[in-house]
């Protein structure tokens, strides 16, 4: 579990990123952070694995404060896989890449070998291995940091902005890469702009502007409240747009798929 | 401010008469260290005042091309590299890539690559002071650009203490204010929110519109761009598959290459599926027109 108590973080600048956020994250819960450019998403995630502690308040990680603990040991518990994943890259090629914190946590050569050739296999990047991370595009970058956190698995993966940079195709499978992880019981959070992305996760949402928690609900309530989002600088989901200037032929607005939606339509139209 | 912002210059016109603003004839490019060609046999002729928009899937070679445009290939990257891009008149090859960047600014996938300056203001500024412009008309510009992105309050701060989307309006806001002709934009909006992304995507058409700045864009994300787009371009594996109206594009199936279609245009798909009349003539491509057309059938 995931606790945040009362934290609170100013950056060396003079910056408060973080303004008294209280929150809780259950085990093998899915929540999606939303807000403004700004609003302090990724600086909320920095402290989970204790990269930032809180200036006041503190954060709990299954009990542990993680002031009070190095990063390194946190690592094995929570996985972050950064907005931009350059800054975590130093290998020479992709294989040793991943392979590099494997070997940290002191996995035989065999565990590691199995793991990286799982990660290279499921994020596609077979075609790679011998590059150099830094001479990949920016979406196989990003699949690139994701593999060496699906290597390593540890109970909470932190994702900040995964599908920046991945076509619909890769999305579709990070859809599945997320739900297959969560079925295993690993906590998911995420942040994320990508509201087309989140309609279909359907996720626990957490709204934030300005350093603070403004709302946290459900995915369809979140997203039907238009002000709330306007305020936090967010769009509803395309369908759900559609389905409100569809009220004049009944259709109810609604968080639909595409072929939900279209049935609703048809059946409205038949009458 | 953007009235003088294109210079009459002599181009070789098309057959339409619009001036050619870029050619690129057999284009190919393999990094060294690598084994096989990220772009070929490219041809691409765009007008001057177009909006183009640059589709695929990852690593299919949006990146490559765009950095041909702008002559980072082959100035700067090296590789193999054929065929020939024409700039503005200009061979990209026989053109110092500083000169390039002036006509073709390059908004970078990873704005980290593009800033440097103690503040935000003095990021902006710095190009500009480069091109020996006069100090009120470099004030003038860096003013318009922060506000055009909404960033006034940003501007003494320090590029790299930022947020990620407020990099990326940084370098947007940077690249505009030298005010090329032809605007190549990567992944533009992939840190910013959604209205964020919204107002610049409207600022930018507007400067299409009025100005007739030329815009190539990549991006992943096109429910916002497609209904403003001029031409739609499929790049697949190095290649360019498609290049045509975005309606004509979208009719084929582009989904097997990596490209979002808007959610709109699924629903359509998806009423195709369980048949009967539908009250579309042409496919949909936003909601404002999905709505237009069915209440004109059900008038
Ligand atoms: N390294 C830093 N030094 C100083 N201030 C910072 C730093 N990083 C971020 N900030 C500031 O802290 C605030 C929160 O930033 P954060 O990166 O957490 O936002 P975010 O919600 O992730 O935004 P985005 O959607 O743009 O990624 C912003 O005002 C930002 O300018
Ligand atoms: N500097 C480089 N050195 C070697 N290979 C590179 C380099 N940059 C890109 N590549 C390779 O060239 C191919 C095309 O990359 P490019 O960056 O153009 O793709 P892209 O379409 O922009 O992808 P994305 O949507 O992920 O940004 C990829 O296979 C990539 O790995
Ligand atoms: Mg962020
Ligand atoms: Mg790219």
């Amino acid at each position: 579990m995931i606790r945040f108590e009362s934290v609170e973080y100013i950056y060396p600048n003079g910056v408060k990123a973080l303004d008294g956020i209280d929150l809780e994250i259950g085990d093998g819960e899915i929540v999606t952070i939303m807000g403004e450019n700004g609003a302090g998403k990724t600086t909320l995630i920095k402290h989970l694995n204790g990269l930032l502690k809180p200036v006041k308040g503190k954060v709990l990680i299954d009990g542990i404060d993680t002031r009070k603990v190095t990063v390194a040991s946190l690592s094995k518990k929570v996985g972050i896989v950064f907005q931009n994943p350059d800054d975590m890259f130093f290998s020479e090629n992709i294989w040793e890449e991943i392979a590099f914190a494997l070997r940290n946590f002191g996995y035989d050569e065999e565990v590691v070998k199995r793991r990286v050739e799982n990660a290279i296999n499921f994020m596609d990047l077979a075609s790679y291995v011998d590059k150099s991370p830094f001479t990949l595009s920016g979406g196989e970058k990003k699949r690139l940091a994701l593999a060496i956190v699906l290597a390593w698995s540890p109970d909470i993966i932190a994702l900040d902005e995964p599908t920046i940079g991945q076509d619909i195709l890769q999305k579709e499978k990070l859809l599945q890469v997320i739900k297959l992880l969560n079925s295993q019981g690993k906590t998911i959070i995420i942040s994320s702009h990508d509201v087309e992305f989140i309609a279909d996760l359907k996720p626990r949402i957490i709204l934030m502007k300005r350093g603070k928690v403004i709302a946290d609900g459900n995915a369809e309530e979140i997203f039907l409240n238009e002000e709330l989002l306007k305020s936090c600088n967010l769009l509803p989901p395309q369908l759900i747009t559609l389905s409100r200037e569809l009220e004049f032929i009944g259709v109810r607005p609604r968080l639909y798929s595409p072929r939900e939606l279209a049935a609703e339509i048809m059946t409205r139209l038949q009458r | 401010m953007f009235r003088d912002f294109i210079r009459k210059t002599r181009l070789p016109s098309g057959v339409d008469g619009d001036l050619r603003i870029i050619e690129v004839k057999d284009l190919g490019f393999k990094y060294a260290g690598t084994d096989f060609y990220a772009i070929k046999e490219v041809n691409l002729e765009i007008n001057e005042g177009e909006f183009v928009i640059l589709a695929g899937k990852s690593g299919c070679g949006k990146t490559t091309l765009l950095r041909c445009l702008n002559g980072l290939i082959p100035h700067f990257y090296e590789g193999e590299f054929e065929g020939r891009v024409l700039i503005d008149g200009v061979d990209t090859r026989d053109c110092p890539p500083y000169i390039l960047s002036q006509k073709a600014g390059m908004v970078f996938q990873n704005p980290d690559n593009q800033l440097f300056a103690l503040s935000v203001e003095a990021d902006i500024a710095f190009p500009l002071e480069n091109l020996g412009l006069p100090r009120e008309e470099i004030r003038d510009r860096v003013e318009w650009a922060l506000k055009l992105l909404k960033i006034e309050e940003l501007r003494s701060r320090s590029p790299f203490e930022l947020s990620a989307g407020q990099k990326q309006k940084v370098a947007i806001a940077s690249v505009l204010a030298m005010r090329p002709k032809i605007l190549l934009l990567d992944e533009p909006t992939s840190s910013l929110d959604p209205i964020s992304a919204k107002n610049l995507i409207d600022a930018i058409i507007e400067l299409n519109r009025k100005h007739r700045l030329t815009i190539l864009i990549s991006e992943h994300r096109l429910t916002h761009l497609i209904p403003h787009a001029d031409k739609l371009a499929i790049m697949d594996k190095g290649k360019i598959l498609y290049f045509d109206e975005p309606r004509k594009v979208l009719k084929e199936d582009v989904l097997m290459y990596g490209v979002s279609i808007p959610r709109v245009v699924e629903v359509v798909r998806e009423m195709r599926k369980i048949g009967g009349c539908l009250p579309f003539r042409e496919v949909p491509l936003s909601v404002d027109e999905f709505i237009r057309d069915l209440r004109g059938v059900l008038r």
